[in-house]
């Protein structure tokens, strides 16, 4: 904190002008800010994480649908910053929301679902991209297919540049599974969480199918 | 960017402006209110008010003094709301009622202090606005201000020894 306040600045705790506040004070106020907002339908983006196998996740949602899916990896607040800059900046944390995400993805991890039917939002995509990102979802579980049969797939067999980049934008990783595409020599390619994170998901499903 | 019918000016997540200034506003409202539940009102009424102007605050707003004002006049409300309804404040503890916790003890002895030294401690000391924006909100000078905010500090320096918080 900046100090305002120098003739008046006081060693003693109780005198602070920033003394600490009970966080069970603060967590109750930010309830009741989330429950007020909601009511007013002030909410454009709630957002909370959620931990997996690969690390914690960010899921935010719209009042459309799910409208992101991050990796710790890709830096949290970033992320929050770019959704507000692209979507809305009425963006607030909601930790007891966004639960039939929470329980789809632990369902995911655990090998108990193969595939999401969740309402999604694709804000964040559009042109080509939006429409390699969306078919993403007819890569069947447990298989793999390259970049260059998913341009082909798509009608445009050159655009298997255009492809890898779409993948590598995917707002939505784990639920448009980017992650079983792979390069046409047999390489994993990138991947927005990371290459180990590739790896894992690729394993996890094989071990499941 | 969705929104429509609006010009969108500020682009930052407002959750962050929550966690980061969320505890000075509360201090704020504690202090001119005291540590119950009419804090907690000005508190929620603040941060409504300020999500519902945030996509549309000018670049480069500086949001910490923006929220202390919002603050101000949310605590208004509260006050006004009150003396209309005429409920008794809830403020100080009766007489043999249990001391306060001791979180919240500053508060309580914040109560205790004369109006003019009370608000040249909530907005000036801490909602850190500067002397002269406190005096044009509480309709005061910038002198005044300083007078009382140092008066304020040793009223409270003296209750709280009273009460045995200083050794």
């Amino acid at each position: 904190m900046s100090e305002q306040n120098p003739g008046l600045a006081d060693p003693l705790p109780s005198l602070d002008p920033a003394s600490p506040i009970d966080v069970a004070d603060l967590t109750a106020l930010h309830a009741r800010l989330i429950a007020g907002a909601k009511t007013e339908g002030l909410i454009d983006i709630a957002y909370r994480t959620v931990d997996s196998p690969v690390g914690p996740l960010l899921v935010a949602a719209t009042s459309t649908g799910l409208a992101r899916v991050a990796f710790e990896i890709e830096d949290f607040d970033r992320v929050l910053a770019a959704l507000a800059a692209l979507v809305s900046p009425r963006i607030l944390h909601t930790p007891h929301r966004l639960d039939i995400v929470a329980r789809a993805l632990d369902d995911y991890f655990a090998g108990r679902r193969t595939g999401f039917d969740l309402p999604l939002d694709h804000a964040l995509s559009s042109g080509f991209r939006e429409r390699v990102q969306r078919h993403l979802v007819q890569i069947p579980y447990g298989q793999t297919t390259t970049y260059g049969q998913l341009a082909a797939d798509l009608g445009s067999p050159r655009a298997v540049r255009a492809v890898g980049t779409a993948c590598s934008t995917n707002p939505l990783p784990i639920i448009q599974p980017c992650h079983r595409v792979l390069r046409g020599d047999g390489a994993l390619g990138g991947y927005l969480g990371g290459a180990h994170v590739k790896r894992s998901l690729i394993a996890l499903e094989a071990g499941n199918r | 960017m969705r929104l429509q019918g609006v010009e969108v000016r500020n682009g930052q997540p407002f959750e962050a402006a929550v966690q980061e200034h969320g505890p000075r506003v509360l201090r704020v409202c504690r202090a001119v209110l005291g540590p119950g539940h009419d804090a907690d009102d000005a508190w929620s009424e603040t941060f409504l008010a300020a999500l519902r102007a945030w996509p549309t605050l000018d670049r480069g707003t500086n949001i910490e003094a923006w929220l202390v004002r919002v603050a101000q006049r949310e605590c208004i409300d509260v006050i006004r709301a009150k003396s209309r309804r005429a409920i008794p404040s809830d403020v100080l503890p009766e007489p043999d009622s249990p001391p306060p916790p001791a979180d919240k003890s500053i508060w309580y002895a914040v109560a205790r202090l004369p109006e003019k030294q009370r608000l040249a401690l909530a907005y000036h000391y801490y909602g850190g606005l500067p002397h002269t924006e406190t005096a044009e909100l509480i309709g005061s000078t910038p002198a005044a201000v300083r007078r009382a905010a140092s008066d304020g500090i040793a009223s409270l320096r003296r209750i709280l020894a009273e009460n045995g918080e200083i050794v």
